[in-house]
């Protein structure tokens, strides 16, 4: 991998890199939206990697799943900040180690 | 150095500082505006990419649509509370060794499948933009899928509705 020369390797490795902060920051926040921001992050991993293959093999296809997936991420955000506001409405936090409603 | 690098430094700069003051910021507000910014860097690499319309639905549809949800429930729900208590849970250690763990396998596997990567393939001149390709194919090969999309998105609608609302009985 050089420094000048941009190759496909490099968007692998960003998305790489990119996936592992989405995936830290799930783990390790308290706070529901960041959570759910960090799952906006790792989505949008997936898409550069899609896309970056997509011009490497000249195939429409990666764009078509980016679209897809883009999707995918709507509903999910949309959903999880339906359940975001219930929760709020019902238990007064948006602490994920709050919420232990089905913990025994 | 190349004018392509150059853009390509600029928008993974963006993209992953973004990435990491999302996750890293105490107010909520300052995350959502730090991961427009990084939705904008990964905007820039798809038009990198030769992704006109996915560089526009990234911004309309991201920025303009998502993030814009994101700002509007973290004004419904009070987080002034949340933004002066502790922010990390207490496993953070275990998730940072998993994570590096993770890396160093990601690291190890992209070094050694790299070289073995089909060569890239031959560029071929269209006459048709992006956008026109994209749609033949999304309307022809993926028709199915699509509409099947559609349905999840309005499943999505009237979940979403369902569960904001407030139920009086």
């Amino acid at each position: 991998m050089s420094f000048t020369e941009i190759g496909t390797g490099h968007y692998v490795a960003l998305s790489m890199a990119l996936l592992l902060i989405g995936t830290l920051g799930v783990l390790v926040r308290r706070n529901i939206v960041v959570i759910l921001m960090s799952i906006e992050l790792i989505l949008n991993a997936v898409n550069i990697n899609l896309i970056a293959f997509s011009e490497h093999l000249q195939d429409l296809n990666g764009q078509v799943f980016a679209i897809f997936i883009i999707t995918v991420a709507v509903a999910e955000a949309a959903v999880g900040l339906g359940l975001l506001i219930a929760l709020f409405r019902n238990k007064e936090t948006v602490n994920a180690d709050e919420v232990n409603l089905l913990k025994w | 150095m190349p004018l392509d690098a150059i853009f390509f430094w600029l928008f993974a700069l963006i993209t992953l500082g973004g990435a990491v003051m999302t996750v890293l910021s105490r107010n909520a507000v300052h995350s959502a505006v730090w991961l427009i910014s990084s939705l904008l860097g990964t905007a820039g690499l798809f038009l990198l990419q030769k992704a006109e319309f996915l560089f526009a639905v990234q911004i309309i549809l991201y920025i303009g649509g998502i993030m814009l949800l994101f700002l509007f429930v973290i004004m419904l729900v009070n987080l002034n509370q949340q933004a002066k208590e502790r922010q990390f849970s207490g496993q953070w250690w275990i998730a940072l060794v998993v994570c590096a763990v993770v890396a160093v396998q990601f690291g190890f596997f992209v070094k050694k499948g790299m070289p073995e990567l089909p060569a890239r393939a031959e560029e071929i001149a269209h006459t048709e933009g992006n956008i026109e390709r994209l749609a033949d194919v999304l309307f022809t090969q993926y028709l199915v899928p699509f509409e099947a999309v559609s349905l999840l998105l309005l499943a999505a609608i009237v979940g979403s509705v369902l569960m904001a609302k407030v139920k009086r009985s």
